[in-house]
C-alpha cells in the first residue's frame, strides 16, 4: 500500500445548525460531507465532480487540514492525521497544497508575487534559508511560465491566467506531493483555461504530483483525471477510473450529469441520449432517507427509500456504484 | 395570450412588418475612461429572423454583452457612448428613437435576461409584483389581473405551486428557479426578439440542460427570434443555427452552426475548438492558444489577433482590419488566409 499517498476512511464533515445567541442549541446539521472514502496514489490525479452544494469543496477543505472531520480519518503518506501530534500534522500538511479557485480573490492584493510565493518559506521557516528564497520563488515562477525578474509586481498587473500561474507557484513552494485543485481553470476563458491545464499536467510529469482535481466541469476531468469520483450531496455515488465513469456509467445521477453536458458538435443534436432530471437537489441539512438521489431518480423503488445503496460493486457495474438498479447505460456516444 | 382582451400592445411608428426582427449594422460602442478610451465594439453587423437562433460566441472582454446592452438600449452612459451604426428592430432604427418610445420596445417588443438572476431581480419585491408590473405599467392592467398574469406566466416556466411562490422573494428561489423567474419576466410581453446574456453560465449542467430546454420549447412556440450570448461553444453547438464568433470587439467570424464546428475558417475560431476538452474523447493535447486577448484601450494594429496568431503575416500586422471575406455564399471570415486555415474540404 505504499503507493497511497493520500486516504480517507469513512470522513464525515457536519456543520451545525443552532438556535439562540445565549443558549445555543443544536436542533440539525448540514451534511456537507457525509462518509467519505477515497485513495489517491502516487502520481495519478482524482477527478471529483459534483453540482454545486455536493460538498466537494468541503472535502477538498477537509483534506489540507482547513476543516476538523466531524468522524472519520484522514491518512496522509499513511500517517492518520487526527492521531499524530500538532507538531507533525503541521509538517505533514507540507505534503499537500491547494490552488483554489478564484484567481482574483486568492491572492493578496498589497503583496508582491515573490512574497506570495514566498509566504510558505514564512510558515515552514526550516525548508529553506532565508538567503536562498528569492532564487528560489524565481525558479518557481519560471517553471509555471511566468517571467521571473516579475517578482516585484503585485496580483492585479497580472491577467486571471496568469495569476493563477502565480497560484499554481505558491503552491509547489514547499514541493509537496500531493496538489489539490479546487476548480482551478473554472473562472478562466476557454484559451486560457487549456494553457492551465496543459501546465499542470507538465508539471504532474515533471515533478512525479499527485493531484485531486476537484471541478463541476466533466469535460475538463475527462482530459486531465485517471479516476473519477461522483458526488451527490455528501456522498460519492460512483467511483472509477476515467473510461469507467465516462463510457460505462452506472448510476443513474452520472448518467443524468454526464447527458446533460453539452457536446460541442452539432452534428450531434438530437442523436444525445439526454436525460433532464426534475427538481432540484434537496438541502443537505435534510437529506432524503435512503438513496439521497431517489427523489429526483426515475429508476427509484420501495427499497431506495429504505436501504442506502452502499459504494460496492454490483452485478451490472464492474466498478463500484451505489445504487441499488446500476446498470451501464452509456450516455456519452449514445446513438450514433 | 394576446387574445386576451386587457392586452394591446403599444403602438410604434413606422414599424415594418416584412423587415427582420433585429438587424444591427456596423455598431461601435466605446467607452471614454481615465485610462484612454476603450473601443469594447468596433463594427459588429448581424441579422436575426424569426424563430431563429443566433449565437454571438466569445470571450470576456470581447464586446458581446456590450452589443447586447447597446440593442436594448441599457448601456451606461457615461462612460459608454455609442459613437455609430445602426439597431434596427423590423426596419425602427433604435438608436434614433426619444426614450420614451425606447421604453416601448423593450420588454414589448425585444427583451433580455441576464446572467446572475439573483441581482437582475429586485430582492425587496416579490416575484409576483415585479412579473405583474410589467402588465400595470405596459399594459394598464389592475393588480388582481396583472398578478393573475404572474402566476399564469409562472406556470409557463414550469415553478412547481405558481400560485403560492408567486409570494415569494428572488432570495427564496433556488439558481434555476431563480432564472425561469426572470425568463418568465422577458416573456411576458410576448416579445418578438430575446437576447439571453449568459443565461446558462452560473447554473449546474443538470439545471442547465433544464434552462435550455425551456428555452427552446418556448422559442419554437412563440417563432421568437433568440440571440444567445455566450462563450460556451458545448451549449452552442446544441442551439444555435448561425453564429457570429467576436473577438475584441469584431466579428471576426459569421456562418451556420455546422461550417463552424465543422471547419473553422478563422484562426481564432479553429483555436477555440482546439482547446476546449471533450467528454467524448480522450487523450488529446490541448492546443491552447498562447498569449493573452489584447486590451481594449490598446487594440493592436490590423487584425486584432495577429499576436497570438500561427498564421501571421507582415499584411496582418498593418491597418486596415482585414475584412470580413466571402468564404461562401452564406459565410464570412475576416481572415487574410481564411483559405489556409479552413484547408480543402
Amino acid at each position: 500500500m505504499s503507493d497511497v499517498v493520500l486516504e480517507t476512511r469513512d470522513l464525515v464533515k457536519h456543520f451545525p445548525l443552532t438556535r439562540g445567541i445565549v443558549f445555543k442549541k443544536q436542533y440539525g446539521a448540514v451534511q456537507a460531507v457525509d462518509g467519505v472514502s477515497l485513495q489517491l496514489r502516487r502520481g495519478e490525479t482524482l477527478g471529483i465532480v459534483g453540482e454545486s452544494g455536493c460538498g466537494k469543496s468541503t472535502l477538498a477543505r477537509l483534506l489540507v487540514g482547513l476543516e476538523t472531520p466531524t468522524s472519520g480519518d484522514l491518512f496522509v503518506q499513511g500517517k492518520n492525521m487526527s492521531k499524530v501530534s500538532a507538531e507533525e500534522r503541521r509538517r505533514g500538511r507540507r505534503n499537500i497544497q491547494l490552488v483554489m479557485q478564484d484567481p482574483y480573490t486568492s491572492l493578496n492584493p498589497r503583496m508582491t508575487v515573490g512574497d506570495i510565493v514566498g509566504e510558505p518559506f514564512e510558515v515552514h521557516p526550516d525548508v529553506l534559508p532565508k538567503a536562498r528564497r528569492r532564487a528560489k520563488v524565481q525558479e518557481l515562477l519560471d517553471l509555471v511560465g511566468l517571467n521571473p525578474d516579475h517578482i516585484t509586481r503585485y496580483p492585479h498587473q497580472f491577467s486571471g491566467g496568469q495569476r493563477q500561474r502565480i497560484g499554481i507557484a505558491r503552491a509547489l513552494a514547499l514541493n509537496p506531493e500531493i496538489i489539490l485543485c479546487d476548480e482551478p481553470v473554472s473562472a478562466l476563458d476557454v484559451s486560457i483555461q487549456a494553457q492551465v491545464i496543459n501546465l499542470l499536467e507538465k508539471l504532474q510529469k515533471e515533478l512525479g504530483l499527485s493531484y485531486v482535481f476537484i471541478a463541476h466541469d466533466l469535460s475538463v476531468v475527462r482530459h486531465i483525471a485517471d479516476r473519477v469520483a461522483v458526488m451527490y450531496l455528501g456522498k460519492i455515488i460512483e467511483i472509477g477510473t476515467e473510461d469507467e465513469i465516462y463510457d460505462n456509467p452506472t448510476h443513474p445521477y452520472t448518467q443524468a450529469l454526464l447527458s446533460a453536458v453539452p457536446v460541442p458538435d452539432p452534428r450531434r443534436r438530437g442523436h444525445r441520449d439526454q436525460i433532464v432530471l426534475t427538481g432540484d437537489v434537496p438541502s443537505p441539512a435534510n437529506p432524503p432517507s435512503g438513496c439521497r438521489f431517489r427523489t429526483r431518480c426515475w429508476k427509484a423503488q420501495d427499497i431506495c427509500a429504505e436501504q442506502q445503496p452502499l459504494l460496492e460493486i454490483r452485478d451490472k457495474s464492474g466498478h463500484p456504484s451505489a445504487c441499488h438498479f446500476a446498470e451501464v447505460r452509456d450516455v456519452v456516444h449514445a446513438s450514433e | 395570450m394576446s387574445t386576451d382582451v386587457n392586452v394591446k400592445m403599444e403602438a410604434l411608428a413606422g414599424v415594418d412588418p416584412d423587415a427582420l426582427p433585429l438587424q444591427v449594422k456596423d455598431l461601435h460602442v466605446e467607452f471614454r475612461t481615465r485610462n484612454g478610451i476603450a473601443h469594447a465594439v468596433n463594427g459588429v453587423s448581424f441579422d436575426l429572423r424569426a424563430g431563429e437562433t443566433r449565437a454571438i460566441l466569445g470571450e470576456s472582454g470581447c464586446g458581446k454583452s456590450v452589443t447586447a446592452q447597446a440593442i436594448m438600449g441599457i448601456l451606461d452612459t457615461p462612460p459608454g457612448f455609442i459613437t455609430g451604426g445602426e439597431i434596427l428592430y423590423r426596419g425602427v432604427d433604435l438608436l434614433k428613437l426619444p426614450e420614451s418610445e425606447r421604453r416601448k420596445v423593450r420588454a414589448n417588443r425585444v427583451a433580455m435576461i441576464f446572467q446572475d438572476a439573483l441581482s437582475a431581480l429586485n430582492p425587496v419585491f416579490t416575484v409576483g409584483f415585479q412579473l405583474a408590473e410589467l402588465f400595470r405599467k405596459h399594459r394598464g392592467m389592475s393588480r388582481q389581473d396583472a398578478k393573475a398574469r404572474a402566476v399564469e406566466l409562472l406556470d409557463l416556466v414550469k415553478i412547481p405551486a405558481a400560485k403560492q411562490r408567486v409570494n415569494d422573494y428572488p432570495h427564496q428561489f433556488s439558481g434555476g428557479m431563480r432564472q425561469r423567474v426572470m425568463i418568465a419576466m422577458a416573456l411576458a410581453l410576448d416579445p418578438e426578439v430575446l437576447i439571453a446574456d449568459e443565461p446558462t453560465t452560473a447554473l449546474d449542467v443538470t439545471v442547465q440542460a433544464q434552462i435550455m430546454a425551456l428555452l427552446a420549447e418556448l422559442q419554437r412556440e412563440r417563432n421568437m427570434g433568440l440571440v444567445l450570448i455566450t462563450h460556451d461553444m458545448g451549449v452552442v453547438a446544441d442551439v444555435a443555427d448561425r453564429i457570429s464568433v467576436m473577438y475584441a470587439g469584431r466579428v471576426i467570424e459569421e456562418a451556420g452552426v455546422n461550417d463552424i464546428y465543422a471547419n473553422p475558417a478563422h484562426p481564432y475560431t479553429k483555436g477555440l475548438l482546439e482547446s476546449i476538452p471533450r467528454l467524448d474523447l480522450k487523450g488529446h493535447e490541448l492546443s491552447a492558444i498562447k498569449g493573452l486577448p489584447p486590451m481594449l484601450t490598446n487594440i493592436p494594429p490590423g487584425c486584432a489577433f495577429n499576436p497570438r496568431c500561427g498564421y501571421a503575416q507582415d499584411v496582418c500586422r498593418q491597418d486596415p482590419a482585414p475584412p470580413l471575406y466571402q468564404v461562401s455564399p452564406s459565410r464570412t471570415a475576416a481572415c487574410h488566409f481564411w483559405k489556409e486555415v479552413k484547408g480543402d474540404e
